[in-house]
């Protein structure tokens, strides 16, 4: 990046000096996840051994069926898949449409819509838990996965409409008006043109709310009874009868970590690019 | 999508060999279309918004203002207002305002070190070697991406007392002796570990975002402060902070709007009952309505957090609209 060729040699120098700090970040950020995944491979007693030793020695998978075999396991992650899978079906195609009319229809009071969906973002959700609670009771969705579907748009929602409007801008308005010279409708410029080009950043924002609501935690809790506990609930409360092992926990929050981060790894470049979109002029 | 096939343009240009007449200067956006189109396209979303959101939020400020508990919760008995009683009840008691303080303090010191680590990394991955940065990239996507409870149960195990890594490798410095030290036997300090926590997780946004906006950076202002003399420290200051200041700005206020709303994190650490002396403003309006169920206090709790909030978010909403005015 930086462009005096002029210094090299002493440039050598210290790059050598950032590369080592550049290696004590990696170490410092990493190190979490590596001590989850050693000890979710450890045998149990190794993981408790007053004097662990940083590299594993032996590498086992008891941790992971004790994990299966605490507590159902299967159930509260088949809840998080259906819940998570419906909240993004609705808040792409509903957020869509949203973001469509705000970054290409001039109208009176769209700066007031916009206003609205970002100020919706800007209210956490911990402020909500007990008005939605009521809400939820009012409307007998109280323990209820279609309950905790519709809240879960609180935050999906104005996150999709904001990020897909990221992308749609991102998308020369020339070619529509060309399609258009060439006889498309509006609609017909848009499916045609705009969509194909939009599906990639639309994959992206699915998956990243996905994500989000995989990994909510305070609304499942309150909102679902315990023998309906989501995935995040379940880990939360990994425990055994002999308090807490951590070995097992371990190799339960590896099995929810995993698929996670390995999404999060294909889409998140994807949406840092949305995310900044216009947010500096080059 | 059936309503916006009713918009044709006004009239589509004749399919002849012959050249096609300009097109319309402006182009769709001065189009006339129909008014109603795209408040069609935004009715589902608006009225979902309206339900699980606009009339929670209602329903907050009308709590905030009633006596709300176990019997109006079940239908015994209905709501009756009581005026302002949940906020003078709220404001009176010290213990609030020291939550308060504690909250301000927390979130403060959480954004801080957030928002410097996070430029201080982004600026040093401008400086590293191709491998390197792959490398601390690695590591910070995967910290991004971890599920914050996963992050908390993991951070758990790494300061557990007794078998923790955190005090096995402590204690192997010559004079420190933590094997068995409770990391949260007082608050301060266990706040600072869930603040290391929620700063572990906060940074790597931070740090992609800004090193996303430093390619933006032209290079040649860059190269022309330092002809001009500047030093690091100077080109930092005068050329490549106020490039990113939109971005920086957008940071600062979402990291001070999450880190006001952290729960999950003290809440798992404490195993769902933070003590006194963890009690942030969230899990204080949470207790008060679920633990103690006074809903109403709970609720104006919650608004009054909602209001600390506000000028952040104003500042917040001003550079987004300049952003989605860039067009």
């Amino acid at each position: 990046m930086t462009s005096v060729r002029t210094l090299a040699a002493p440039r050598r120098t210290s790059r050598l000096g950032w590369n080592l700090l550049g290696l004590l970040v990696f170490a410092v950020a990493g190190f979490p996840v590596y001590w989850m995944l050693t000890t979710a491979f450890k045998p149990a007693k190794d993981a408790i051994d007053p004097d662990p030793s940083l590299l594993p020695t032996h590498l086992t998978l008891d941790n992971f069926s004790r994990a299966l075999h605490i507590a159902d396991f299967w159930g509260p992650v088949g809840r998080s898949l259906l819940v998570s899978l419906a909240v993004v079906a609705i808040g792409v195609v509903v957020g869509m449409l949203a973001a469509l009319a705000i970054s290409r229809f001039a109208f009176r009071g769209r700066k007031i819509v916009i206003v609205g969906i970002l100020a919706v973002q800007m209210v956490p959700l911990v402020a909500m838990i007990i008005p939605v609670f009521l809400l939820l009771n009012d409307l007998d969705q109280y323990d209820k996965l279609s309950g905790l579907i519709i809240t879960y748009l609180t935050f999906i929602l104005p996150f999709t409409v904001w990020t897909l409007r990221g992308f749609i801008v991102n998308i020369p308005k020339e070619l529509e008006e060309a399609a258009m010279v060439d006889g498309c409708t509006r609609t017909g410029a848009f499916v045609r043109v705009v969509f194909p080009l939009l599906a990639p950043g639309m994959v992206a924002t699915s998956v990243y709310g996905f994500i989000q609501a995989w990994n909510e935690y305070l609304y499942a809790l309150m909102l679902l009874s315990q023998n309906n506990q989501t995935a995040t609930v379940w880990l939360s409360n990994f425990s055994t009868k002999h308090g807490t092992e951590y070995a097992p926990m371990m190799a339960g929050a590896t099995m929810m970590a995993l698929p996670i981060v390995a999404l999060f790894l294909l889409v998140q470049r994807k949406m840092a690019a949305g995310l900044t979109a216009g947010a500096v002029k080059g | 999508m059936s309503a916006a096939d009713t918009t044709t343009p006004a009239k589509a240009p004749p399919r002849r060999p012959s050249p096609p007449p300009p097109a319309p200067p402006g182009g769709p956006r001065t189009k006339r279309a129909s008014a109603g189109t795209p408040w069609l396209l935004l009715a589902p979303c608006l009225l979902v918004l309206a339900l699980v959101m606009g009339y929670p939020l209602v329903r907050l400020v009308t709590l905030s203002f009633q006596k709300f508990g176990q019997s109006q919760l079940w239908g015994f008995q209905p709501a009756e207002s009581v005026g302002f009683d949940n906020f003078a009840g709220v404001l009176g008691d010290g213990e609030f305002w020291q939550v308060v303080l504690r909250t301000i303090v927390f979130a403060a010191g959480c954004v801080t070190l957030t928002m410097v680590l996070g430029m201080m990394i982004a600026l040093l991955l401008q400086r590293v070697s191709g491998w390197v940065k792959t490398l601390v990239n690695i590591a910070l996507v995967a910290s991004w991406g971890m599920p914050v409870i996963v992050a908390t149960t993991v951070f758990k195990w790494l300061f557990d007392s007794d078998y923790g890594i955190l005090n096995a490798v402590l204690s192997r410095l010559p004079g420190v002796e933590l094997i068995g030290h409770n990391w949260f036997a007082s608050g301060p300090q266990g706040l600072a570990v869930i603040m290391l926590l929620v700063i572990w997780g906060a940074v790597p946004f931070v740090v992609i975002t800004l090193s996303a906006g430093l390619t933006q950076v032209p290079a040649e202002l860059e190269e022309a402060a330092r002809l001009d003399g500047a030093g690091a420290w100077g080109v930092f200051r005068y050329v490549t902070l106020p490039v990113l200041k939109p971005i920086v700005v957008m940071l600062t206020t979402l990291s001070v709007i999450w880190d006001m709303g952290v729960f999950p994190q003290v809440f798992v650490m404490r195993n769902g009952h933070p003590e006194a002396e963890f009690q942030l403003l969230t899990t204080y309006s949470y207790d008060r309505a679920f633990v103690v169920n006074d809903y109403g206090q709970g609720s104006a709790i919650a608004l009054i957090t909602v209001l600390l909030l506000l000028g952040v978010v104003a500042v917040y909403m001003r550079q987004m609209l300049k952003i989605g005015e860039v067009e």
